[in-house]
């Protein structure tokens, strides 16, 4: 042994890995150990999340991550596991339990999705989603405002935070800018001509999205009805469904619709939803027939399912989702 | 062939018959839509840069590109001229080509040649490189002003700032990745 027996133990067990091919493992505790205080932020912000929606009478509930049949998305890839599917989102189960007479529920739980990494994806990740009945899409956005406020509140004492040295004013009066204004302002171009020349996405992600949430958080509402497979149309517009995206310093940070609650058109829209997949050349999830069954029993709602691994980011200004969880999947 | 999973920052992919090189990448996604990848890409062989997305269904060629380590013989016409000591198979590269790196180019210096399907791109020279000064005001003795330096000449032709007490015929070693003075060269 040397005079530093435990820096002499760790340089040797790195040698030892260099020589089967392994990751020396020190260099990982070591990473992790510097995320401390994040962690703390984030343990904070889910004690935080679940006191705002106990005092608004929201019930916790906890649904199977295990299940049968994801709803069919054609841009959203289940892991299979088994005979079965990891949940992509806990939204099928969680309206089953509106159906039966749970009015206000919320959950905080793990999702997963097929190759999705990126600074803003992780395969593995944590979802919170609430739902509301005899309530619509309106009314999540307040809900939407009121939790941010209360969270930067909580944590900053203040109703504004700083994301990337930019400040982000939570008490100004949020942005809504519906889909079709925002194409026609950024974009230059209709919401049909970018649906004609198939390139909806490509445009809401280069031109749109880095203007949304510049100073104050931003809601993109009204989606085209063909990307909202499980939200009610608008009365006034049937082309548009009631869906918004929220969004803060360009980052898409929940989703919500009033959700469609008619099991006649909720069918043939998974029925449009699997030929896309085929399309794509994706297998069909089996019909989820008792989420079907169950909708004509829905009353009238609204849902949202909002990313907390984002929502740490933000709060704590990191560029990655990668900074806000202990283990980022490529640290197993 | 790569998929556009396979994308990532540094990878080199061949698009429209010319190698590029990714130098800024995302994964974006927005909700229920498509997956996209948010390339910058740069032409390794006319340096010209711009931005594209890419969908999970395209496919890429990978750029075949390799280095090769080649000795340098001689200048002619424009031509930098270089030989493989193994295999004594020679080729050359233009001006253009070599860059700066031409202030820095001496007799059999051993450098790296980046190849693209076995056309010569670009020249990697090692970090340090010895030069001999060919011309140097004299040192006047007692000018130890420190922080002072004065311009010398190399062999090269490449004008260096030294400092005072480097003399005409010394050997010096320049950082070619700065271009700078580094330390004189006994011997």
């Amino acid at each position: 042994m040397t005079d530093h027996p435990r820096t002499g133990t760790v340089v040797r067990f790195i040698e030892d890995c260099s020589d089967c091919g392994m990751e020396p493992h020190p260099s990982d505790s070591w990473k992790l150990a510097g995320k401390l205080d994040l962690l703390r932020i984030r343990g904070e912000i889910l004690h935080l999340i679940r006191l705002f929606f106990r005092e608004r009478h929201y019930l916790e509930v906890e649904t199977p991550v295990l299940i049968p049949a994801p709803a069919p998305e054609p841009h959203i890839d289940a892991v299979a596991c088994g005979d079965r599917y990891l949940q992509t989102s806990p939204e099928l189960c969680m309206k089953r339990l509106l159906a039966a007479g749970y009015p206000r529920i919320f959950q905080v739980c793990r999702c997963f999705r097929e190759a999705e990494r990126g600074s803003r994806h992780l395969p593995e990740f944590t979802m919170l989603e609430w739902y509301a009945a005899e309530r619509d899409y309106r009314f999540l956005m307040d809900e939407c405002e009121a939790l941010l406020r209360f969270l930067s509140g909580a944590l900053y004492g203040k109703e504004e935070f700083t994301y990337r040295g930019r400040s982000m004013r939570l008490s100004d009066s949020w942005e809504r800018l519906s889909v079709e204004q925002a194409f026609r302002t950024y974009g230059g171009l209709s919401v049909r001509e970018a649906l004609a020349e198939d390139c909806f996405d490509e445009v809401l992600v280069s031109r749109i999205e880095p203007n949304l949430g510049k100073e104050r958080p931003t809601f993109l509402y009204d989606y085209p009805v063909e990307l909202a497979s499980l939200a009610r149309t608008k009365e006034a517009d049937p082309r548009v469904a009631e869906r918004f995206e929220l969004y803060l310093g360009g980052i898409e940070l929940a989703n919500a619709f009033s959700e469609l609650i008619d099991s006649r058109e909720q069918a043939l829209r998974f029925e449009e939803a699997q030929q896309q997949q085929v399309a794509l050349g994706k297998r069909p999830y089996p019909w989820p027939g008792r989420f079907i069954e169950a909708l004509s029993a829905m009353p009238p709602s609204a849902g949202i399912a909002l990313g907390v691994d984002r929502l740490v980011m933000l709060l704590t200004d990191q560029a990655s989702v990668d900074d806000v969880v202990a283990f980022p999947p490529e640290t197993l | 062939m790569y998929s556009a999973s396979d994308l990532r920052k540094n990878l080199r992919v061949k698009l429209e018959g010319d190698p590029y090189i990714i130098t800024e990448f995302n994964f974006v996604k927005p909700g229920k839509g498509q997956a996209l990848y948010r390339c910058k890409l740069k032409n390794m062989i006319t340096g010209n840069q711009f931005e594209r997305t890419f969908r999970s269904v395209d496919v890429f060629e990978p750029a075949d590109l390799q280095e090769k380590k080649m000795q340098y013989l001689y200048e002619e016409g424009g031509q930098y001229h270089f030989m493989d000591n193994a295999s004594y198979e020679q080729l050359a590269l233009s001006a253009d080509q070599v860059g700066d790196a031409v202030n820095f180019l001496i007799d059999n210096l051993e450098v790296e040649i980046l190849l693209f399907e076995d056309k010569p791109l670009g020249i990697s020279l090692p970090n340090f490189v010895d030069l001999t000064v060919t011309r140097a005001d004299p040192w006047a003795k007692g000018d130890s002003v420190s922080g002072n330096s004065k311009p010398v000449i190399l062999q090269t032709g490449y004008q260096i700032q030294a400092p005072p007490f480097i003399e005409e015929g010394e050997k010096i070693r320049v950082d070619t990745r700065t271009g700078e003075y580094l330390t004189r060269v006994k011997g």
